[in-house]
């Protein structure tokens, strides 16, 4: 989240779209009625479905699933047709004056230099900003030159009418106009709206634009940066924010560095890649840091052994040589035999992936999978026939498993970080059952053997096994506060202040903030992102002052958020060009008292730098200013465009009808083996989504007797008009097939789903909840994504969950 | 002075107890007062956690019975939101109100298991086992497929053949180590649940 939960009660709007907070996040979702209650806010909701958050709703307005970046850019061309932009806010803190370079094209569906064999765009080069002589980005303040980012995106989005928009969501006209016209009201300066999405943005081969779409709407409507605005998302689990802070993820670093490619043999390069100088005079460009963090980062893995002749351990890391080894990737390579182990730790492979045949005979293909959970999972006996649940041959299957117990959160101590960005400390109340241990004894138990093993035995490439900095009061267990510690970092020598020469932080000491980190190897910070979050004033995600002095709902005192304690991101930009916030009264975050910046909220800009120096808002980017015009940074192109799923109801892009290389994502990535494995509308004809509720986690809760008791049985829902067509009553038991299996379960039918009228075609959608399998104390079920297909967003490789194909009948 | 959360508890009840029986004016015999059933969370101990379900991170009160002796283990009986948390004031959904049974879930793992290959049974081994088997088996594989060098005679450090799948719910200190330890190893084939 830009912003975090109690933030959204300033909103003098809110519009939920691709997620389902009422009965995702029901605690979280208070805060809308709080807004309604208090603030006279309105909530629209834009769904497949008439969700529980659509019931509580001002608006509802249906809509065929994965065409969102359809509606989306109807409506940015309705707030530029119709001129209900803020218009301050774009033209001084956005790339709307910055002219692009003439080479950049957009045709038939597809942005200049793609590639078809390899299913994308090679050179991306054209894609970026037209310099000056002076080596910064050339702007016109009018917005009048052709190809300045204004003009491209109006004539990008003079596609998307209401008619055509309406032709391809299938939400009525009237009903998508009176949602528009709501939406255009918050672009008046003070006014803000807060979108909240999750899985039902990202979960689609086209979810990161669908986002940034999103995005866009925002920085039209001033509303990023304000209290009660903001792009908001609502994560799954609680600490997915935290492991994604902390870079567990393919291709990053904590704090959301990057591991280097191949290509990149060169320290200097690498560092000078990811440290932009500005691209405007004035401009912070912040991630000129990067080398302090990232020596930071390799001072507190390798500690001494690091330093600058061997590059700070730059040759330890390993290199990519392609963008992603995503879990996608990854299971298609274990699928063709090419993996040898495999460790999942808390997480579900088998029912959190598409295709379960795929991921089942991959793991089939393993010699060794070590499972560490609280609970037994459906991976961890992916090898068990459980009758129609899991037909599979034990006798065949020579996968080793081993199947770790570790504590749950009520046995352990620890912080994890909700999706406003706080890190919360908690506490243990308990011991585990049993023999079970916490995740990180296990990891230090296991590194400590890998490493006598590498000790006595020697190896391949032991350097960074031997080397890894392991000063822990007991190696095989370290404490948590003993690693919250590192994550904040410390300082390796007495810092001085570089003016005095005094002693800011003596060697040993906790740094207070990212501020001091440095690139001589005198810091060490395991995630510079959380540097401040254990100070030598103790740890801080462990306060709990709920205090709220301005009634702002920030909470400064309550835990510690990411970065620098700062609860609502680019908060610079709810001022104005002179300092002052837009609405003095309700939504004073940060201004500027005539010697510094202060506010209700940590200001997101350099405390000392007065409003005529010029400095813009979005610090973090080299141009100092939001973009609507992605650069090179996105594989499908710098705006977004709609296509469709990969399995389309429809058959065709109604944008582009006569083209079918556009019609479903050009840039994304399909396995050959999975390509073949797409259904179409003939055989499998009505469009299928899956989700949760809100008596179920995932596939946690049928462990739970009470939430097993409340939601027992597998079910699907499908709408009335669809039941009738094909003679299905509530409570018949039906099967759902696409062109990758089938499940079974028991129909509901429902009036909340009803049929769109899409290109002429009319669509049924069919929901599917995915909380059942073949563990538990809930009844056996399917493993819903069974049914799902293999593809992923262009971008993050996250699977098409949200969109695809089946068919239904009685049986 | 200064009362906590179980001292009030201890306070109210004793309270409730003496005046209603003043209001039936009789004296009240020892053995009667002894049956006044006190507050059921008089005499437990509370632990300040977060709901593990969703990102909202709701603030929990985990209840806990044992005696408080260091060679005694607490029994978590009762979770309750926490009516200081700014986010869910006291709350909790159908999710987390339910989390007691998660912590005493039957599905619980105690010990660990192998299955070994063909096999259609849990063995259980000790942890020593396990972590001498799995190290060996980490070992041995990335002894072999380690790549130094790719065909350009880049040094490029990776292992390709052992991935490893992070938790979603596991705490930053957790996730920390977690990555330190994968990434020493030259792991690439690393995911959290944010990949889906």
């Amino acid at each position: 989240m830009t912003n975090h939960w109690c933030d959204i009660k300033n909103a003098n709007l809110v519009l939920v779209m691709g997620g389902n907070a009422a009965e995702a996040h029901p605690c979280g979702f208070k805060w809308v009625t709080e807004a309604k209650a208090h603030n006279q806010a309105k909530l629209l909701v834009v769904d497949p479905r008439f969700t529980r958050t659509a019931s509580v709703a001002d608006t509802y307005a249906p809509i065929r699933t994965g065409t969102d970046i359809a509606f989306i850019g109807g409506l940015i061309r309705y707030l530029l047709e119709n001129d209900r932009i803020q218009h301050e806010y774009v033209r001084n803190y956005t790339d709307m004056p910055f002219i692009v370079k003439s080479g950049y094209a957009f045709e038939d569906g597809l942005f200049n230099g793609y590639d078809a064999d390899e299913r994308g765009y090679p050179d991306k080069s054209a894609w970026d900003y037209e310099l000056g002589e002076d080596g910064y980005a050339r702007v016109d303040m009018s917005l009048e030159h052709p190809r300045c980012v204004y003009q491209l995106m109006k004539e990008h989005y003079s596609r998307y009418t209401p008619e055509m928009v309406s032709r391809i969501c299938g939400t009525p006209e009237k009903r998508m106009k009176e949602v528009w016209d709501t939406i255009a009201e918050t672009s008046a300066p003070g006014q803000s709206m807060t979108i909240l999405y999750a899985l039902g943005w990202t979960q689609h081969s086209v979810g990161s634009q669908m986002i940034r779409a999103g995005a866009m709407l925002q920085l039209l409507l001033g509303n990023i940066g304000m209290p009660g605005g903001g792009v908001n998302a609502l994560r799954g689990h609680s600490n997915i924010q935290g492991l994604t802070d902390l870079g567990l993820l393919s291709n990053l670093l904590p704090g959301y560095l990057t591991l280097p490619r191949d290509e990149e043999q060169s320290y200097s390069d690498y560092i000078a890649e990811r440290a932009p100088e500005a691209l405007r005079p004035g401009q912070m460009s912040y991630w000129q840091n990067y080398e302090s963090f990232h020596v930071s980062l390799m001072k507190s893995w390798y500690g001494d052994a690091v330093n600058e002749d061997n590059n700070w351990g730059y040759d330890w890391l390993p290199k990519l040589d392609v963008p992603l080894y995503d879990v996608l990737k990854f299971f298609d390579m274990m699928y063709e035999g090419k993996v040898n182990g495999y460790f999942c730790q808390g997480f579900n492979p088998i029912g959190s992936f598409p295709n379960k045949a795929k991921i089942s005979a991959a793991l089939s293909r393993l010699n060794y999978l070590v499972v560490m959970d609280p609970l037994m999972t459906e991976t961890s006996e992916f090898w068990k026939n459980v009758d129609e649940y899991n037909d599979v041959d034990t006798a065949s299957i020579d996968t080793t498993v081993f199947r770790l117990p570790t504590t749950c959160f009520a046995e352990e101590d620890g912080s994890l970080v909700n999706s406003g960005r706080w890190l919360q400390w908690h506490w243990k109340g308990g011991e585990p059952p049993g023999e079970a241990r916490p995740d990180i004894a296990i990891m230090g138990g296991l590194f400590h053997h890998l490493r006598d093993l590498y000790q006595r035995e020697g190896g391949a490439f032991p350097d960074p096994i031997l080397n890894l900095d392991w000063s822990y009061q007991r190696p095989d267990e370290p404490t948590p506060d003993e690693v919250a510690k590192e994550a904040n970092g410390r300082a390796m020598k007495d810092l001085h202040d570089e003016s005095t020469g005094e002693v800011r932080v003596r060697a040993g000491e906790q740094l207070s903030g990212f501020g001091q980190l440095r690139a001589d190897g005198s810091t060490a910070s395991g995630c510079w992102l959380f540097c401040g979050s254990w100070t030598e004033d103790g740890n801080q995600m462990a306060r709990r002052d709920n205090a709220d002095p301005y009634n702002m709902g920030q909470t400064l005192g309550w835990a510690w958020s990411w970065p620098a304690n700062r609860r609502i991101l680019y908060n610079r930009a709810s001022a104005d060009t002179h300092g002052k916030p837009w609405d003095s009264k309700d939504k004073r975050l940060v201004w500027w008292d005539g010697n510094q910046w202060t506010g209700t909220d940590v200001p997101d800009f350099a405390a000392d730098s007065a409003p005529e120096e010029g400095m813009s808002p979005f610090i973090m980017n080299p141009e100092g200013v939001a973009r609507f015009f992605a650069r090179d940074n996105m594989a499908e192109g710098p705006f977004p465009e709609h296509y469709e799923p990969f399995e389309t109801p429809i058959g065709r892009n109604p944008l582009n009808p006569d083209n079918p290389d556009v019609t479903s994502n050009p840039a994304a990535r399909v396995f050959r083996n999975d390509m073949e494995l797409f259904g179409n509308a003939e055989e499998f004809p009505h469009a299928a989504t899956t989700y949760r509720l809100t008596e179920h986690f995932h596939f946690w809760t049928k462990h739970c007797r009470i939430n097993a008791v409340l939601q027992p049985q597998q079910f699907v829902e499908i709408g009335e008009a669809m039941g009738n067509e094909l003679g299905i009553k509530a409570g018949d038991r039906v099967r759902v097939s696409s062109n990758r299996g089938y499940i079974e379960a028991v129909a509901v039918v429902t009036k909340r789903i009803k049929p769109l009228d899409v290109d002429g075609k009319t669509v049924h959608h069919v929901g599917i909840p995915l909380h059942w399998g073949y563990v538990g104390l809930a009844k056996n079920g399917y493993v819903t994504n069974t049914l799902t297909p293999f593809v992923g967003d262009g971008n993050t490789q996250t699977p098409e969950f949200k969109s695809f194909l089946v068919n239904v009948e009685r049986v | 002075m200064e009362v906590n959360r179980r001292q009030f508890f201890k306070i109210c009840g004793a309270g409730i107890g003496a005046s209603s029986l003043a209001a039936l004016g009789v004296a009240p015999e020892p053995a009667y007062a002894d049956s006044i059933r006190h507050f059921k969370l008089a005499n437990t101990r509370e632990a300040r956690n977060t709901c593990p379900y969703c990102s909202v991170g709701c603030g929990v009160i985990l209840y806990s019975r044992g005696s408080g002796g260091k060679n005694v283990s607490q029994n978590i009986f009762h979770i309750e939101g926490d009516a200081d948390h700014p986010v869910n004031r006291g709350t909790l959904c159908p999710k987390g109100a339910g989390l007691v049974d998660f912590i005493q879930s039957p599905s619980r793992l105690q010990y660990p298991q192998v299955r070994e290959p063909g096999s259609n049974e849990w063995k259980r081994i000790s942890w020593d086992d396990a972590f001498k088997r799995i190290a060996r088996l980490v070992k041995d594989d990335r002894d072999a497929n380690f790549i130094e060098r790719n065909d350009s005679g880049d040094t490029v450090n990776r292992w390709l053949s052992t991935g490893f799948l992070a938790a979603s719910a596991s705490s930053n200190e957790a996730g920390y180590m977690t990555h330190k330890v994968v990434r020493s190893l030259g792991i690439l084939g690393f995911d959290n649940q944010a990949r889906v």
